[in-house]
């Protein structure tokens, strides 16, 4: 059993990692993902980038539908202007990466403020059609405004540049990505000590009791909106990069269900669950996809099972988290925690 | 004029079509509360069994039609014993989460059991097109438009006069003093799934008839929000209005705006631009009831 659990200060009761333990472990898993490209192959490598990117734009819907209780059903269409504004900014205007993305995030935030706009006069389940609807439009405006996203065939994105360093490769791009994912997951764990954050969280709660307390609910919803597409502009800012090329398709209507399906299966309203739920939700189809390699040695015909397989285990997940552990993976890391923390006596 | 009286009554036809599926959509929300995210998949899986009783059977259509009922109505009581009861009354999120959980499963099994082919349907109505005065209205939108019709006007009669119908009605009233009343409330749940499950099914079929089935065939789905949302997400007459009219706009918006702009697909976007605008100046829709919030 861990004994001696106190704080002498303010700031120390306030710290964002509270005990020796977990900045212990906070700077293994520093190292870890710093020593990373190390070991891994290039495998390995596309897919932590693809985590890191997904990661991003994660937190963002986290903070909207997990921590301020508004549903989204548009976030993919959101990162689609980050990942196309960046994609204008980086050729047309020629813009180097580290201004191309916060442009993508800024314009994704454009567009954030302009949805979150009804979510004043709606809400729950109507918000979500709404944004279903703004998800339609973005993904029709992306395939025929063919002047500025370049239709169906998109854009062709130079890679990143740094003095003496071109970022061409999944190794380079990694760093990028990940220095990116820190900033963005640190700045999340902080909002919601802030007053800004506990108003969103006083928003989901009760939206009119948190008005009654002096929250502006108008500006608070829009504000929500902003930061949250910020999050997902700038993950299709880092996509732009990792993959050099945008198209309409790399923004689908079930990217956004996926985004929804990893902040559920993490754990709704919580930093690490947006952790957890990424990297589950994107790894399960991939582990799916080695077995059915796997099994195609035993049967020819495994691989036509795989593409039904994974909606189906993805259906299930959804449904599954729901029904037996609606506060997800994030719920069941704090109960194995506290097992051990109180171990050896029962709770 | 002609092209758009043609235009004007092929909407009409589409819309009852939609208006067909925005019913059992609009049952399931009344009673129950839940936006109904796999109804497009559970008009797949309905048609699926239509056609599997068809091909592989060889059962005539009104069999086929009754098999396809019959399966639907156990998959919708299914999904709501073993899924939705247990999220009674949980936060919108998980409530729409988990139906689009479904709708993912659905295809999934479809993909499994009958591939990702694209199917037709065997011959079914005659092939002599009808003549409304100047208006060609080919058979195979006809008939699946009056089969609509016959079904909304059905389920009319239903909710009217059968004894079931009107329990189902007190429940989407006032839960509570239905309960109280004696009403099966939970038997209720079940019932509005199991006819959600067969007016898809039927919608399904009608749909398969004129352009063939897929497992894809559920992206359909998508298509009643504009029309719920019009109509109001709790009415069924609302439903009707609703499907009509986004029906003519989809067929006129296609058939005015699509040679103006580049690349095509406005029929596809202006019933959700329309959404937009309904959701912007009346949540509620036409006839949905104008929910008041109190502390």
């Amino acid at each position: 059993m861990r004994i001696g659990d106190f704080q002498e200060s303010y700031a120390a009761d306030e710290a964002l990692f509270r005990t020796a333990t977990q900045r212990v472990w906070v700077g293994v898993l520093g190292v870890a993902l710093a020593a990373f490209p190390l070991v891994a192959g290039e495998y390995l490598l596309y897919l932590a980038n693809l985590v890191g990117v997904l990661l991003i734009g994660a937190l963002g819907l986290n903070i909207l539908t997990g921590y301020t209780g508004q549903i989204s059903l548009g976030h993919a269409g959101f990162m689609g202007v980050g990942a196309y504004a960046t994609a204008i900014a980086a050729t047309r205007l020629g813009l180097p990466f580290w201004l191309a993305i916060p442009a993508g995030g800024a314009a994704a935030c454009a567009a954030g403020a302009v949805v979150g706009v009804p979510s004043l006069r709606i809400k729950g389940l109507y918000l979500a059609i709404a944004t279903l609807a703004a998800q339609v439009i973005f993904e029709w405006v992306f395939t025929n405004w063919t002047g500025v996203t370049g239709g169906i065939r998109g854009l062709n994105v130079p890679p990143a540049r740094l003095p003496g360093l071109v970022l061409d490769t999944d190794l380079r791009t990694y760093y990028l990505v990940l220095v990116v994912v820190v900033l963005h997951a640190y700045a999340a764990a902080n909002l919601f000590r802030t007053r800004v954050g506990r108003a969103f969280v006083a928003v989901r709660d009760r939206d009119l009791s948190a008005e009654l307390i002096g929250v502006n609910l108008f500006r608070t919803k829009i504000l929500a909106f902003m930061v949250s597409s910020w999050y997902a502009g700038v993950a299709g800012g880092l996509f732009v990069y990792f993959t050099k090329v945008v198209t309409p398709e790399s923004f689908p209507l079930t990217l956004s269900i996926q985004f929804l399906a990893m902040i559920i299966v993490g754990g709704l309203g919580s930093i690490q669950g947006a952790i957890y739920g990424t990297v589950f939700v994107t790894l399960v189809p991939e582990g799916l996809r080695s077995l059915a390699q796997v099994a195609q040695e035993l049967a020819p015909d495994a691989m036509t099972f795989f593409h039904p397989m994974r909606d189906i285990v993805f259906g299930a997940m959804i449904v599954g988290f729901l029904v037996f552990e609606p506060h997800g993976l994030a719920e069941l890391v704090n109960r194995g925690r506290r097992f051990f923390a109180l171990w050896p006596f029962p709770k | 004029m002609d092209f758009l009286l043609q235009l004007v009554v092929s909407g009409v036809v589409t819309g009852g079509i939609y208006a067909l599926i925005a019913i059992g959509f609009v049952v399931v929300y009344k009673a129950t509360g839940v936006i109904n995210f796999a109804t497009g998949e559970l008009m797949m899986i309905g048609a699926f069994f239509a056609w599997t009783a068809m091909t592989a059977l060889h059962a005539p259509f009104v069999v086929a039609l009754a098999v396809a009922a019959i399966g639907a109505a156990a998959v919708g009581a299914l999904v709501e014993r073993v899924v939705l009861r247990p999220l009674m009354g949980q936060r919108a999120i998980s409530v729409i989460m988990v139906t689009i959980g479904l709708s993912s499963i659905f295809k999934g099994i479809a993909q499994i059991v009958w591939s990702g082919e694209y199917r037709s349907f065997p011959q079914i109505f005659p092939r002599r097109p009808i003549l409304l005065g100047p208006v060609l209205l080919p058979s195979r939108h006809a008939y699946p438009f009056l089969i609509a019709l016959a079904a909304i006007a059905l389920l009319a009669l239903l909710f009217r006069f059968t004894r079931t119908g009107v329990a189902m009605r007190a429940t989407a009233d006032d839960q509570a003093t239905a309960f109280g009343m004696g009403i099966d409330v939970r038997r209720m749940f079940s019932f509005s799934w199991i006819l959600a499950a067969t007016t898809a099914a039927l919608a399904g079929i009608v749909i398969g008839t004129i352009g063939g089935i897929s497992p894809q065939l559920g992206a359909v789905g998508l298509r009643i929000f504009p029309v719920v949302i019009l109509g109001g997400l709790d009415s069924i007459g609302g439903a009707l209005v609703g499907g009509v009219v986004m029906g003519i706009l989809e067929n006129l918006a296609g058939g005015y705006l699509d040679p103006l702009l580049p690349g095509g697909g406005v029929k596809d976007v202006v019933p959700f631009a329309a959404l937009v605008l309904i959701l912007m100046v009346r949540p509620y829709g036409l006839f949905g009831t104008r929910d008041i919030e109190r502390l």
